[in-house]
C-alpha cells in the first residue's frame, strides 16, 4: 500500500490539493475565499504538468556540445500559458467582485442571494 | 496570401480588438467600426474557406512553418469550415445590431473596452474552431471564455455581475478539468496534435489514464455546453447579458463548445472505441441528452421573463444536439451538426427581436407584451418565424434538424427517442404559442397603448435577416444538408 502511495506521490499530492481547492470553491461563501480556492484548484493542475515533465537523471535542456539526458520542457511551457490564463481568470474575478461589492455592500454569497431575490 | 487565410482569419480580428478600445478614446463610434470591419473581413474569410475546402479538400496550415506534430497546426476541414462560417456570420450580424442596442444598454465610457472584449470573444470562439491542436483549443477557450464572463457583466441589470462571477467559477472549473484531459492524454501519448493523437490513442483504450482524461474531457465540455444537470451558469448569464451579447452568446458560444467537444469524440478519440469498446458512454449521453432535451423545455414553460425563457430553451436545444451526436450514426450526427446550424440561427433571430423589444420599450416579462404584434410587426415577425421554426414546423431549418435526428434515431433502433422529440415540440409550442398569443391575440395593457414604434433599421435588419434565413435554409434544405453530409462522414471516418 506504502509502496502504491509513494511510487506516484506528485499524483496524491495534485490530487489532494485539488480537492482542497474544490472544497473552498464549493463550501466558502465568501466570494474572495471562493477565488483562493479556484486558484488553489488551478495550482494543482499546474503542479501536475511540471512533474511529469521530470526525466530520471535529466539535465536542464539546453544543447552544450555533449549528448546528454534532458528534462522534458514542453509541459512546463504548456504551463506558462496556464499560469498567465490562471492569473487572467483571478483579474476578472476580483473585478467582478468590486463590481457585486459596490452593488450590494457586501461579498458574502448567502447575503447577496438573499437581496437579490426582491430584484428582477 | 491566400495560403495564409486559415491564420488570418484570427489574426485581423486580434490585432483589431487591441486598437479598437485605444480608437474609441478618440471618437466612440470608431471602436464600433473596427469591430464591423473586423467581423466583416472574418466572415470573407471564412466564406472564402468554406469555398476553398469545397472545391480543393482539407487545408492543414503550419504555424510558422513547423511540421505537425511538433509545430502547431490549423486545420480547415468540411466541419470546421462549415462551424466557422456560421459563427463568422453572425458576429458580422450582430455587430451591426450592437451599436444601437449596446449603445442604449452600456454606459458609454465604457463602449471602447466593450468591443474590445467583445472582439476577442469572436476570436476565442475562431480559435476553437480552425485549431488543429489539443492545447491551443484550451487556450482559446480561455479566451473566450474569459470575455465572455466581463460581457455577462457589463449588463445594466444589478445581477449582470453575480451572473458573470458564478459563470466564472463554474466556467473555470470545467476548463481546468479540460486542462487534466490534455495533461492526461499527453502522458498517455507524448503528443498534442489532434490528428497524431487519433493515430496514436488506439491500443490504449483499456489503460485507467485514458479512460481518466475522457472522463475529464466530457465533463469539462459538458459544463461548457451546459448539458442538462451541469447548466446552471446558463440562465442567468444569457439573462442579465446586454441583449446583443446574449444574442451573440446564445448562438456561437455553446455551439463552438459542442464543436470542441465533437472533436474531442471524433478527431482525438475516434467513433470506433464508442462503437466497440466503450459503447456505454454513447448510451449515457444519449440518456443524458434525452432528459436535457425534456427538463429544459419544461423548466422554459415555468419561466416570467422572456430571456431566461429562451435561455431554458437553448439547454434544451444543446439537449438535441448531443443527442444527435451521440447516436453516432451518420444520420444522426448530421442531425447534430444541422442543429448547430439551426439552433445559431433561430436563437439569433429570437434574442435579438427580443432585443429589439427591449431597445424601445424596456419589457422583460412576456405578459407585458401584448398588442406588441402591430407595434413593433418586423421584430415581432421574425420573433414568430424563429418561435415556429424552433417548434419545428415544415419548411423551417427546425424541422430538417428535427427529420434527420428521428430517422438517426431509427437508424439505431431507439424509437424511444421518438416520443421525446415529440414531446420536446409540444412543450415548446406551449411556451412559444403563450408569447405569440400575446404579442398577436391579446389586447394590450393601458401601458401598452403609449407610441411604440419599431426598433430603428441597424437592428431590425440583422433580425430580419437571420429570421428569413431560418426559412431560406428549411426550404433549400440541400444547401446545409449536403454540406454536413460530408462533415459527419468525415468525422465518423
Amino acid at each position: 500500500m506504502m509502496d502504491f502511495i509513494l511510487a506516484k506521490y506528485n499524483f496524491w499530492i495534485y490530487v489532494i490539493i485539488m480537492m482542497i481547492g474544490f472544497y473552498a470553491v464549493i463550501a466558502k461563501s465568501n466570494l474572495i475565499k471562493k477565488i483562493i480556492g479556484l486558484n488553489i484548484f488551478q495550482t494543482s493542475v499546474f503542479l501536475l504538468f511540471i512533474s511529469i515533465g521530470k526525466v530520471e537523471g535529466g539535465t536542464v535542456p539546453i544543447y552544450q556540445g555533449v549528448e546528454a539526458v534532458y528534462i522534458n520542457p514542453l509541459p512546463h511551457v504548456l504551463i506558462l500559458t496556464a499560469i498567465v490564463v490562471g492569473v487572467s481568470i483571478t483579474a476578472v474575478a476580483f473585478a467582478l467582485v468590486v463590481n457585486i461589492y459596490r452593488e450590494y455592500g457586501t461579498i458574502e454569497e448567502n447575503a447577496i442571494l438573499e437581496m437579490s431575490k426582491t430584484d428582477d | 496570401m491566400i495560403k495564409h487565410f486559415p491564420v488570418l482569419v484570427i489574426i485581423i480580428p486580434l490585432l483589431l480588438a487591441l486598437i479598437a478600445p485605444v480608437a474609441g478614446r478618440i471618437n466612440r463610434i470608431y471602436s464600433w467600426v473596427i469591430a464591423f470591419l473586423a467581423t466583416l473581413f472574418s466572415f470573407i474569410i471564412a466564406a472564402i474557406l468554406l469555398y476553398q475546402v469545397m472545391y480543393s479538400g482539407t487545408i492543414s496550415y503550419w504555424m510558422g512553418g513547423w511540421e505537425p506534430p511538433w509545430g502547431i497546426e490549423y486545420v480547415i476541414d468540411y466541419f470546421s469550415a462549415f462551424v466557422l462560417a456560421i459563427v463568422a456570420f453572425l458576429a458580422w450580424l450582430v455587430t451591426i445590431f450592437a451599436r444601437k442596442s449596446v449603445a442604449a444598454e452600456i454606459e458609454e465610457k465604457k463602449l471602447p473596452a466593450f468591443y474590445g472584449v467583445y472582439l476577442l470573444f469572436i476570436v476565442g470562439l475562431m480559435g476553437m474552431i480552425v485549431t488543429g491542436d489539443i492545447f491551443n483549443l484550451y487556450v482559446f477557450l480561455e479566451i473566450s471564455s474569459l470575455t465572455a464572463y466581463a460581457l455577462v457583466a457589463m449588463g445594466k441589470s444589478r445581477r449582470a455581475p453575480l451572473a458573470g462571477f458564478r459563470y466564472l467559477v463554474i466556467g473555470t472549473v470545467g476548463a481546468t478539468f479540460i486542462l487534466l484531459g490534455i495533461g492526461y492524454l499527453y502522458i498517455a501519448t507524448g503528443t498534442l496534435n489532434m490528428a497524431d493523437l487519433g493515430a496514436r490513442l488506439p491500443g490504449l483504450f483499456n489503460s485507467k489514464l485514458v479512460i481518466t482524461a475522457f472522463a475529464f474531457f466530457a465533463i469539462g465540455f459538458s459544463i461548457k455546453i451546459a448539458l442538462f444537470p451541469l447548466h446552471t451558469w446558463l440562465p442567468d448569464a444569457y439573462t442579465y447579458a446586454p441583449s446583443a451579447v446574449s444574442a451573440l452568446m446564445a448562438s456561437t458560444g455553446t455551439k463552438v463548445a459542442a464543436y470542441g467537444f465533437i472533436r474531442i469524440l471524433f478527431t482525438v478519440f475516434g467513433v470506433r472505441v464508442f462503437l466497440e469498446q466503450w459503447v456505454s458512454v454513447p448510451h449515457f449521453l444519449i440518456a443524458v441528452s434525452s432528459v436535457a432535451i425534456l427538463m429544459g423545455s419544461i423548466l422554459a414553460i415555468a419561466q416570467t421573463n422572456i430571456k431566461k425563457m429562451l435561455a431554458y430553451s437553448s439547454i434544451s436545444q444543446i439537449g438535441y444536439i448531443i443527442l444527435g451526436v451521440a447516436l453516432m450514426n451518420p444520420t444522426g450526427l448530421q442531425g447534430g451538426l444541422l442543429h448547430i446550424l439551426n439552433h445559431a440561427f433561430m436563437k439569433c433571430a429570437l434574442f435579438m427581436s427580443v432585443g429589439c423589444i427591449t431597445y424601445k420599450t424596456g419589457i422583460t416579462s412576456v405578459a407585458d407584451l401584448k398588442g406588441l404584434g402591430f407595434k413593433q410587426p418586423y421584430a415581432m415577425a421574425a420573433f414568430t418565424v424563429a418561435a415556429l421554426s424552433m417548434i419545428g414546423i415544415p419548411l423551417t431549418v427546425g424541422f430538417v434538424s428535427k427529420w434527420y435526428l428521428a430517422m438517426g434515431s431509427l437508424e439505431n433502433a431507439m424509437w424511444y427517442l421518438i416520443p421525446v422529440i415529440l414531446i420536446s415540440s409540444i412543450l415548446m409550442l406551449v411556451y412559444f404559442w403563450r408569447v405569440i398569443d400575446n404579442i398577436y391575440f391579446k389586447a394590450g395593457k393601458p401601458i401598452a397603448e403609449v407610441e411604440v414604434s419599431d426598433a430603428p433599421a441597424s437592428m431590425l435588419i440583422p433580425t430580419v435577416v437571420v429570421a428569413a434565413l431560418c426559412l431560406v435554409f428549411g426550404t433549400l434544405a440541400f444547401i446545409p444538408v449536403s454540406i454536413t453530409e460530408k462533415a459527419a462522414l468525415l468525422l465518423l471516418g
